[in-house]
């Protein structure tokens, strides 16, 4: 029997040879545990939470933007929209190909999502479509099984409450491109819109708001277990504006479809009460995105609606210079306001003629005469007494010729010219008889809108140097903090010779023979002062000046006259200045002054009824 | 007590004696290990007992009844029918291949009335049994002999074939590893190892282009680099040594698991047991599992040297063997060290055939701890019962 007993023990051996590898082989489990348990642990713990944990960026609302009466200018409203979580989708182009078979998705449309996908991390969700109505949410929510990664989500989109009247003060957002992407996370969400014009360009900091996070645990398939910890963001800062919203659209239906620039400001705070640039724009439509055939229609339009004309429209100011001539003369002494210059049509410059608006000329005439009627005889002398250096200085003074500051984007300088000017720029030297033009606001001068009404209400105020301004509060970055008013500072002006300006400026409106008496205001405490200017757009040769020159509504409309006013009221305690340029308007009395009448009466009627309305700090 | 060849040496016990006689502490620690189970799957199932944790410890139950009543059946009775029952389970695995259905993406099921069973877990069973009752009746130099190898190797070879055909890459594996492991204990040469290790690697390119299936390649490619693959085979592998290596020493607790409760572990309540015990208890929860197997495997390695009888030392060495395979193939494969070849976690998965048959291999296993002091003659083939 000893066979079995060495087969037993052979058995044994083997067996024992086996146990062996079993337990070396339980020893590299062991190990392999060890390893990953404990050695790399830690980068296990991340992964795992790096698959759980995702964080999601709260949009905070963008701030609401306000009237001078806390009226609503602009808003946001619930927007639905379809986003791709390129992540969870796996395939993107192929969940797209489904998705196009329940709402249009154009070919254009898919290859800027594969852009996106391409240029975000993997786990931000990237617009599809937005703005879908009803069913089309409905249809995609059916079918969200088979379309792994698809969202809907409720998004907020902005709404400018009166549209186009409001276009060139507010501007509008639209989607952030490339160019403006600055690192900061918000910038990266789907649908994140910032300002791109107006005050929703220059205060976008401070409307936009900080973004809060939620820290959402999910599982394998990206649903949503739980939320973890939530920071909720900082909403927008509402903005108030010192626009006059009733005014602001009475402004606009005033002017109409006409291609026109009008402002009414406060010429004691410089607050802007109205600012309309026409055409408008429907900022609205920005929002969703224009078509191109939207876009090349406001692109193409010669009447520009994308550009507000009040700041980046840059015209001669014609006869409403006249009162800034004046008192540059009176400063210097050039003249005093009883010498007499008699008009009788034209004046002479060695060979050059220069020629009044009026044939036949206006006779002896004063200092408030010519103003009242606008007499250039009478300002080329004067300003030939005075030379453009010292007009020059009066209009920069006036707030001429350099930007004000207004927040707004592109506002333009506009041009006072002198003779260092003209040697640096056009590369000769200053001609007297560039003086002369310049006298009647022609020539080399280039003023804004904005800037006609600053200098009236510079005027108007007696002499202070008030600059302009469209928000309540000071808002710096993204930090909106009571403004602290200060008098404005005096422009050194003696006010006996803002008096006589002013006279004058009143005689326009309110003399009989005023150039813009047809314009007054008939009641009495709203009584309106101004000036009138029409300003030539093309060159009148010698030659149709003796043929007789043709009649501005026989012209094509880009060859009129623009028509220009600056005035303000009431005349003997001002308030409010306005400027209107209409471009290609025609005559300054006829086509700009029944503007400003009719909005400088409505900005005093609404003053009055207004008054106690809770404005400023008070809400 | 003298050894007779061929001579029936002990009588019949009685029923008490065989239950006296019964390795208890086993069965305490099969229960234990069955019970850390039951926890994981009441876990997997959110902290309910529905749907795995209670129909698992029905199984348990029953087949714990089963294996007592295989333990105290007669050894002598598992010779005699061992061949018997191993062509009739080789009929059933023919028959899966003509009748059986799809589970899994892989025929592996036959319908018997009420119940599916897998014949592929039952031959695990049956191949041991006829490899033991043909090594028991072989001599020293029977084994020497190369042709005497031939009928095992067949054996092996039919089955394994047709489990590979099914397509069941991890129960082919550990077929034959079992039966290697026979061989060897049944003291086959060195050197006829020697020349299957060569034959193994001409047959494994012939085998990858003929008898592999596309995602059992894919499977092994995604092994070797599982990274190219994040969302696809490579997944499991990764999302598995993520949920073990965050659960580090002491685990996230019971239930707390992330990685598996929120469903980034696949097949979290069969084949990633383990990981889901090691992401919630550490490597403390794991290292304790290992050591209950490392306990029962040399319970089994001590019962099957110490019984007289040849056929049980082989049956206890086969039972052992088989068992570890499970354990290492499962528990290496979640922790990424072999490929994903989908074998259960032995008695802890959830899984009715598995944990049938691997009671059934420890009922056996008893059995030769109870009939160890019996000797059964080399030609003795236990035709008196």
């Amino acid at each position: 029997m000893h066979r079995d007993s060495e087969r037993h023990k052979l058995f044994a051996r083997r067996a024992l040879m086996l146990g062996g590898g079993k337990a070396a082989l339980l020893s590299v489990l062991v190990g392999r545990m060890y390893y990953l348990q404990v050695i790399e642990s830690e980068r296990y713990v991340t992964l795992a939470d790096e698959n759980r944990i995702n964080f999601r960026l709260l949009p905070p609302p963008r701030g609401r933007i306000v009237d001078r009466y806390g009226r609503s200018m602009a808003d946001n409203q619930q927007n639905y929209r379809v986003v791709i979580i390129p992540e969870q989708a796996g395939d993107v182009e192929q969940t797209l190909i489904k998705l196009s078979r329940i709402i249009p998705l154009g070919s254009g449309e898919k290859r800027r999502i594969l852009r996106e996908v391409k240029r975000k991390r993997a786990f931000v969700p990237i617009t599809v479509r937005e703005n879908l109505d009803w069913e089309e949410v409905a249809r995609i929510e059916v079918n969200t099984p088979d379309l792994p990664g698809i969202v809907i989500d409720v998004g907020q989109s902005r709404n400018y409450v009166r549209g186009q009247e409001t276009a060139h003060v507010l501007g509008y957002v639209s989607a952030v491109s490339e160019k403006e992407l600055t690192g900061d996370p918000l910038l990266e969400l789907p649908g994140f819109r910032i300002g791109k014009a107006g005050v929703e360009k220059v205060y976008d900091l401070a409307l936009r708001g900080a973004g809060g996070n939620s820290q959402v645990e999910v599982n394998a398939l990206g649903r949503v277990i739980r939320e973890l910890d939530r920071q909720e963001g900082q909403p927008g800062n509402e903005l108030r504006l010192t626009i006059d919203l009733e005014l602001q659209s009475y402004t606009a239906e005033r002017v109409g479809e006409q291609s026109a620039s009008v402002v009414v400001t406060d010429v004691h705070t410089g607050e802007i009460l109205a600012l309309v640039s026409s055409p408008g724009f429907d900022p609205n439509a920005f929002n969703t995105g224009l078509t191109q055939l939207e876009w090349e229609g406001l692109t193409r339009n010669p009447m520009s609606p994308l550009t507000n004309k009040v700041v980046a429209g840059q015209y001669a100011p014609g006869s409403t210079f006249k009162p800034v001539v004046a008192l540059a003369a009176l400063e210097k002494g050039a003249i005093s306001p009883e010498t007499k210059v008699f008009c009788n049509g034209k004046t002479s410059l060695g060979n050059a003629e220069f020629h009044c608006w009026k044939k036949g000329g206006h006779g002896a005439m004063d200092m408030q005469g010519a103003l009242e009627h606008s007499c250039d005889v009478y300002f080329y002398e004067v300003a030939r007494r005075t030379g453009i250096e010292r007009i020059s200085d009066m209009a920069r003074r006036l707030g001429l010729g350099d930007r004000l500051g207004l927040d707004l984007p592109g506002e333009k300088k506009g041009l006072m010219p002198s003779n260092t000017w003209k040697l640096a720029a056009v590369g000769t030297s200053w001609q007297l008889g560039e003086t002369l033009i310049a006298g009647i606001g022609q020539g080399y001068i280039l003023t804004t809108p904005l800037q006609l009404a600053v200098m009236t209400a510079r005027i108007a105020n007696g002499g202070r140097a008030v600059t302009p301004r469209l928000t309540l509060d000071s808002v710096v970055g993204a930090k909106v903090e009571p403004l602290s008013q200060e008098e404005p500072a005096p422009l050194g002006i003696p006010p006996e010779h803002i008096a006589i300006v002013k006279h004058g400026m009143d005689n326009v409106v309110n003399s009989p023979t005023g150039t813009a008496f047809r314009a007054r205001i008939p009641t009495e405490r709203w009584r309106m002062a101004g000036k009138t200017g029409t300003v030539q757009v093309r060159r009148i040769s010698k030659a149709e000046r003796e043929t007789g020159v043709l009649k501005n509504e026989d012209l094509p409309w880009e060859e009129r006259d623009h028509a220009l006013f600056v005035g303000y009221a009431p005349a003997d305690n001002p308030r409010y200045a306005v400027s209107v340029v209409i471009e290609h308007g025609g005559s300054g009395s006829k086509a700009a002054a029944p503007v400003a009448r009719d909005v400088l009466r409505e900005t005093l009627r609404l003053a009055e009824r207004n008054q106690g309305q809770p404005e400023r700090g008070e809400v | 007590m003298a050894y007779y060849d061929g001579f029936l040496s002990t009588p019949k016990m009685s029923l008490g004696k065989k239950l006296l006689h019964m390795h208890w502490l086993f069965v305490i620690l099969l229960t234990l290990t069955a019970s850390i189970g039951f926890a994981m799957l009441y876990s997997a199932a959110g902290g309910d007992l529905d749907p795995w944790a209670s129909r698992q410890m029905v199984r348990f139950a029953i087949g714990i009844l089963g294996m007592l009543v295989i333990a105290v059946t007669d050894i002598r009775l598992w010779l005699r029918y061992a061949y018997v029952f191993y062509f009739g389970v080789l009929a059933l695995l023919v028959a899966v291949e003509i009748a059986g259905f799809v589970g899994m993406g892989a025929q592996r099921w036959i319908s018997l009335g009420a119940f599916n069973v897998q014949p592929s877990e039952l031959m695990k069973i049956a191949l041991v049994l006829a490899l033991a009752r043909y090594f028991h009746g072989a001599s020293i130099d029977d084994v020497g002999r190369f042709l005497f190898l031939l009928p095992p190797v067949l054996m092996i070879a039919i089955p394994s074939a047709l489990i590979l055909r099914q397509p069941d890459l991890g129960t082919t594996l550990m077929l034959g590893l079992v039966g290697v492991a026979m061989f060897f204990a049944a003291g086959v040469r060195m050197w006829v190892f020697g020349l299957g290790a060569l034959l193994a690697m001409i047959a494994a390119p012939v085998a990858w282009f003929t008898l592999l299936r596309d995602y059992q390649k894919q499977r092994i490619l995604t092994f070797l680099n599982p990274e190219t693959d994040t969302l696809g085979s490579g997944y499991h592998i990764i999302q598995s040594k993520i949920a073990l290596g965050s659960g580090g020493m002491f685990g996230k607790g019971y239930m707390l698991g992330t990685q598996s409760h929120l469903n980034f572990l696949p097949e979290k309540q069969t084949d990633f047991i383990f990981t889901m015990l090691a992401e919630e208890f550490g490597l403390v929860g794991g290292l304790t599992l290992l050591f209950l197997y490392f306990l029962l495997l040399m319970y089994g390695l001590v019962i099957s040297v110490s019984s007289r009888n040849h056929f049980g030392r082989l049956v206890g060495l086969g039972v052992t063997a088989s068992f570890f395979l499970y354990v290492f193939i499962n528990i290496a494969m979640v922790m990424g060290l072999i490929p994903v070849v989908g074998v259960p976690l032995p008695l802890v998965s959830y899984g009715g055939t598995v944990m049938l048959t691997l009671l059934f291999g420890f009922g056996l296993l008893l059995g030769v701890h109870i009939h160890r002091e019996m000797t059964i003659g080399r030609r003795d083939s236990g035709d008196e019962f």
